[in-house]
């Protein structure tokens, strides 16, 4: 899919450059889009490195593992399909920790093998579960405490108070995880409901 | 309220290294162990970033989505959305770094301290990249018949859009 957007905006672009004749912008710009590229990883850099760094001892002492254990319990009613213990919900916690940190591409394995783990409690192996699907919501959503990639580029673009989003990030990716949840659940019960009647 | 957002981080920071301390773990070891681990993630991304960076400016320069959503204007202000956030809600669920460049755009055009870059900011911090995350997710374990995943997804990153909306205009 990433193929038809990236060739999509070149060519929506371009074609509609010709038709209002405004052609020697998109010249100019992609000649020197690559060089703004280069400033943006060099100031997003340091950034990710601190903040990687302070996870890593987060990592290393148990504080990320010890936090993981503590809202197992919770999620454990969030997905009443998985049985209590069930590595699945170890591996779930961690994903979600890991989102809710900022350490997106540490989350993914843990996520991966989340999914991989419940498809083992899956009787139809190419239809999606319940908890799957509750799973998903929950890391699309993403609850983030710390928005580390707009933090830095709040910073580059010469913000006053680069953090003073950070709450109302919290509480939106919240609430929104929360609307994610109920419709996820009203959905299972609209879909139960029409399966029942169908039998 | 914004004095509590300029906390969290140093509470985090003094949290780990308290912990990692407590803990008899060599932190600062740990530290250069995880910049090396940013360093190598930031060079992973740099191509990607690149690559959107030229076709997303190509599209942006050319203008279409500026008309596009001067065509919306009046729908728009109905419903009181201000439309230079209507390209980053469209592509925030689809791709990642295409959404971050268009947040940057906000942010240097706009300003970063104003409500609109407050707001692309937020949106940008708070939601992932629904479409992509399904596709991988589903993907890696062979699951071909998705039910409601994707449409709870998208109303999911919808809500996080209004809520935002919201959210911005109350505490700032």
């Amino acid at each position: 899919m990433i193929n038809y957007i990236w060739g999509g905006f070149f060519i929506i672009g371009i074609i509609y450059s010709f038709i209002t004749g405004n052609t020697e912008d998109i010249n100019t710009e992609i000649l020197t889009s690559a060089s703004s590229s280069i400033n943006m990883i060099l100031q997003l850099l340091p950034i990710m490195c601190l903040w990687l760094g302070i996870m890593q001892i987060a990592s290393d002492s148990g504080l990320i593992k010890t936090i993981s254990r503590k809202i197992t319990p919770l999620i454990t009613k969030l997905f009443p399909e998985i049985p209590p213990g069930h590595e699945a919900l170890t591996l779930i916690s961690s994903n979600i920790i890991m989102n809710m940190l900022g350490l997106g591409n540490a989350a993914t394995p843990f996520g991966l093998k989340a999914m991989k783990s419940m498809q083992s409690l899956n009787h139809e192996k190419d239809t999606a579960t319940r908890s799957m699907i509750t799973f998903l919501v929950i890391n699309t959503a993403s609850v983030t405490i710390i928005p580390t990639t707009v933090i830095s580029f709040r910073i580059i673009a010469g913000s006053n108070n680069p953090t003073d989003i950070v709450l109302v990030s919290i509480i939106t990716s919240f609430l929104s995880c929360i609307i994610g949840l109920i419709l996820d659940r009203l959905f299972y019960l609209l879909r139960r409901k029409k399966y029942a009647t169908n039998i | 309220m914004q004095q509590i957002s300029s906390f969290i981080i140093p509470i985090i920071v003094i949290i780990v290294i308290i912990h990692g301390l407590i803990n008899k773990v060599s932190i600062f070891d740990s530290f250069i162990q995880g910049v090396k681990e940013g360093l190598k993630m930031t060079l992973d991304i740099f191509p990607t970033i690149l690559a959107m960076i030229i076709s997303i400016n190509v599209l942006l320069k050319s203008n279409i989505i500026i008309d596009l959503t001067n065509l919306l204007n009046p729908i728009l202000k109905i419903i009181n959305i201000p439309k230079d956030i209507i390209p980053l809600a469209l592509m925030r669920p689809i791709s990642g770094s295409s959404s971050l460049i268009i947040m940057n755009n906000i942010l240097v055009t706009q300003g970063p301290d104003t409500y609109i870059g407050r707001v692309a900011s937020v949106i940008q911090g708070s939601t992932d990249t629904t479409i992509y995350i399904i596709g991988l997710y589903f993907s890696s374990i062979g699951i071909k018949k998705i039910k409601y995943a994707l449409k709870v997804g998208l109303l999911a990153d919808l809500s996080c859009i209004i809520i935002a909306l919201v959210m911005v205009s109350i505490f700032f």
